[in-house]
């Protein structure tokens, strides 16, 4: 994998971090934004780099932003409370324990009475005036409002610390979806309507300071289909485009892969369907398979297994395409398995293997 | 006979299996008291493509037809041989020998600001509507407030409705995180235009709320201190204003949100919930069912979208991959067997995966047996997995119809590929 040209830079003076036995395509990344087309599996894809971060040891903090308690779904715990909750372990790797991972569901309106508190020092306000449903006005007629509000508590939690000691090594956000990704981030602009100074103005240039910052990466979750890949391209451009000062691209994650497991000459063939059924059905004989008495009994059975050869080898020479328009972003590609008995901790489990065993964590 | 028009034939044999009535979508399409149909269900599960799909089935079989859709989908504009999509309805040209039975199709894309701009400018003069238009405000609630584009949608299906130039309007409806928003969200933007608050913090401008006003002082400073802090002055006058010039049609858009609201009760729309088989997917489509049958409307059923159905069904995984390796197990070390691992280019010629004849004849080895095995093997786990979750939503529904939509192997890029799905629609 291509180290990051930013990747030796200092980390501006940490005590805490721990030195990882091995080099990973992301050192120095603080806040990895994960957003991806919906059905791409960000939400599961965000967990498990969070588990992949956390198994170098210390603390991730994977924050959700869309209300819809995806975290405490797939954790299998009930819906996350306000406030930081310690939802997995991570596995250890050899000769050192895993470490933690905290879920948040982040809101908008607890993150503007929580605003309000510290900046205006009104400690009760802010409860009152969302009951009155003013917060939920607020965050409505200014929709720039909520999004700051939300990255600002990411960037809120990869900066905290507790005297010297940073409290999270690394921050996970499961963010808005790739079509809203480039607006939800481009702080400046997004606030550029509101309050020209003072406090929420000070809020949103330190919120910009850590998103364009090396600290900061915005990864893409795809599969191989040809929307999803398309929005990833446009959502790459998109976030390119913002400024030369522009947000830092992360990995292209490529979720729900099924092998084929064919050699190229072998795909084109059966793509094409030039498959001998007749060997097939032989084959089949040989393997102790018996359908349907007579001799041509197994050809009927495989006439249908080479059907299915067929529509594979297709579906996997349309995703090749799909796979090298990924590969011309430029950026690092991990593979994710497809995991069909039902998305669990395993499950979670194994994609955190993945993305470490192709060094994205 | 193609594997995708087997589909059924996919189904488990010797499982206990509870099996949802099938959802008859060609009685659906034909029925002429069929007005509406509205797709919907969660992100990425192929709402607009399936919306297309039976757009081009209804219109072959005979309907006038309009499908409108809120993706901005270059390629599916393109697959109906449309360069663009845009607000107005344009026909989509039926191919020869498929429009024979008399029906026609248009399609058009939303666009949310252009609705919201003619709905302004058809309800005030021309003056007001200017100034509104110009409003600072008024730009960002008509293009980025979360709402906007399911009430337009709402706004453009009961134009189409009210237009009565087609018989059967396919919409197909906003991807968001809910599929419930589609039913919510009309209404949030109706109640947040017509609410107290917006009144309460537009009060200065309207002399009769004064005594209103006074009912409600404590809060109000408080509220137009936080407001004015947090969003700035400017804001705040953009509101201000755009409240003003707004005024009188306030009203109507509750009313058109209500009413296009009940027209959606009535018994000539048809839901049809879309979903993958896959966890959250389902998810969201229960609780769309849910809502709908609390809000008594018309659900027609479930189509289950990108199933994976097996031609071969009988042969079981475990004994197809176990059939593999006992194969694989014979044909020795000779290393021109399939690895299985995913691997590309060991070098084997170009035909390699038949084998050849001698081989074969002497069962030396059989590379091609033993990758279909195990690729049949994978994908009836496959389509185990998805069918017990399938199963899940069966249990909690049991009594909504549905069709499986089998995955297609490349995307859809033309209307036979379109066509292609809506043939499965009515395979059994």
């Amino acid at each position: 994998m291509p180290v990051p040209a930013w990747a030796d830079q200092p980390l501006d003076g940490d005590s805490l971090l721990v030195v990882s036995a091995r080099d990973t395509d992301w050192e120095g990344v603080r806040l990895h934004v994960v957003t991806g087309k919906g059905g791409t599996g960000k939400t599961t894809v965000a967990a498990a780099l969070a588990l992949a971060l956390a198994s170098a040891g210390g603390k991730v903090l994977l924050m959700e932003v869309e209300g819809r308690q995806g975290i405490a779904q797939l954790f299998d715990c009930p819906p996350l409370p306000e406030g930081e909750r310690k939802v997995a372990v991570a596995p250890g790797t050899p000769g050192r324990a895993g470490g933690e991972v905290y879920g948040l569901a982040a809101d908008p309106e607890s993150a503007l009475v929580e605003y309000l508190e510290t900046f205006y020092n009104l400690p009760h306000a802010g409860r009152a005036l969302n009951r009155l449903g003013v917060v939920d006005f607020v965050t409505t007629i200014a929709p720039g409002l909520r999004d700051v509000l939300l990255t600002g508590k990411a960037a809120e939690a990869t900066r905290r610390r507790v005297g010297r000691r940073r409290v999270y090594n690394a921050v996970v956000m499961d963010a808005p979806p790739t079509g809203r990704i480039a607006r939800f981030l481009n702080v400046a602009t997004e606030v550029s309507g509101l309050a020209k100074v003072g406090p929420i103005r000070g809020h949103a240039d330190t919120v910009q300071s850590v998103i364009r910052s090396p600290q900061t990466a915005v990864h893409f979750v795809t599969v191989l289909e040809e929307m999803p890949v398309q929005e990833t391209l446009d959502g790459v451009a998109e976030l390119r485009g913002l400024s030369p000062d522009g947000l830092q691209l992360g990995g292209i994650m490529i979720n729900m892969v099924r092998r084929v497991g064919l050699t190229d000459d072998q795909l084109a063939a059966a793509a094409a369907g030039r498959l001998d059924v007749h060997e097939l059905a032989l084959g089949l004989k040989a393997a102790g398979i018996e359908d349907g008495a007579g001799p041509g009994g197994n050809i009927d059975l495989a006439g249908s297994l080479a059907a299915e050869l067929t529509e594979r080898a297709r579906e996997a020479l349309a995703q090749r395409e799909e796979r090298e328009l990924l590969a011309g972003i430029g950026q690092p590609c991990y593979e994710l398995p497809l995991i069909t008995d039902g998305m669990d901790l395993a499950g979670l489990y194994r994609l955190a293997g993945a993305l470490r065993e192709q060094g994205a964590a | 006979m193609t594997p995708r028009e087997t589909a059924a034939a996919g189904d488990a044999l010797g499982e206990v299996e509870l099996r949802p009535r099938r959802l008859e979508v060609d009685r659906l399409l034909d029925d002429p008291r069929t007005r509406i149909i509205v797709c919907c269900g969660s992100g990425g599960v192929g709402k607009t493509t399936t919306a297309a799909a039976l757009g081009l089935r209804a219109a072959e079989r005979g309907r006038h037809v309009v499908v409108l859709t809120v993706d901005p989908a270059r390629r599916l504009a393109q697959s109906m041989g449309l360069t663009s999509l845009d607000n107005t309805p344009r026909v989509v040209p039926l191919p020869d020998g498929h429009g024979d039975a008399g029906g026609s199709l248009h399609a058009m894309m939303l666009d949310m600001k252009r609705t919201f701009d003619e709905i302004v400018e058809a309800h005030s003069d021309p003056d007001r509507a200017a100034q509104i238009l110009a409003n600072p405000f008024y730009q960002s609630l008509s293009s980025s407030f979360a709402g906007t584009q399911e009430y337009m949608a709402m706004e453009k299906l009961g134009q189409l409705r009210r237009a009565d130039e087609w018989d059967l309007i396919v919409v197909d409806t906003p991807p968001s995180r809910s599929a419930l928003d589609f039913l919510d969200a009309p209404q949030r933007l109706s109640r947040f235009l017509d609410g107290r608050l917006i009144r309460l913090l537009t009060a200065p401008t309207r002399a009769s709320s004064r005594a209103y006003l006074k009912v409600v002082n404590a809060g109000f400073g408080m509220f137009t201190g936080v407001v004015a802090k947090v969003l700035g002055t400017q804001l705040l006058r953009d509101v201000q204003t755009f409240v003003a010039a707004f005024d009188t049609m306030f009203g109507g858009f509750r009313e058109r949100a209500e009413d296009t609201y009940r027209l959606l009760q009535t018994p000539g729309t048809a839901f049809l919930v879309i979903a993958t088989p896959e966890p959250d997917a389902l998810r969201e489509a229960s609780y769309f069912v849910e809502r709908l049958s609390q809000d008594r409307m018309p659900l027609a059923g479930l189509i289950l979208n990108r199933v994976h159905p097996s031609p071969a069904a009988r042969l079981s995984a475990a004994r197809s991959l176990a059939a593999a390796e006992a194969l694989q197990a014979t044909a020795g070390m000779d290393g021109n067997g399939m690895d299985g691992n995913g691997a590309d280019g060991n070098g084997s010629r170009p035909e390699a995966l038949n084998g050849g004849a001698e081989d074969a004849a002497e069962g030396a080895h059989h590379p091609l047996a033993v990758t279909a095995l195990r690729l049949h093997g994978e994908r009836m786990q496959l389509a185990a997995a998805e069918r017990r979750l399938a199963q899940r939503f069966t249990a909690a529904h049991p009594g909504v119809p549905t069709v499986r939509i089998p995955a297609q192997p490349e995307d859809v890029h033309d209307l036979a590929g379109l066509r292609t799905i809506g043939e499965s629609f009515a395979a059994s």
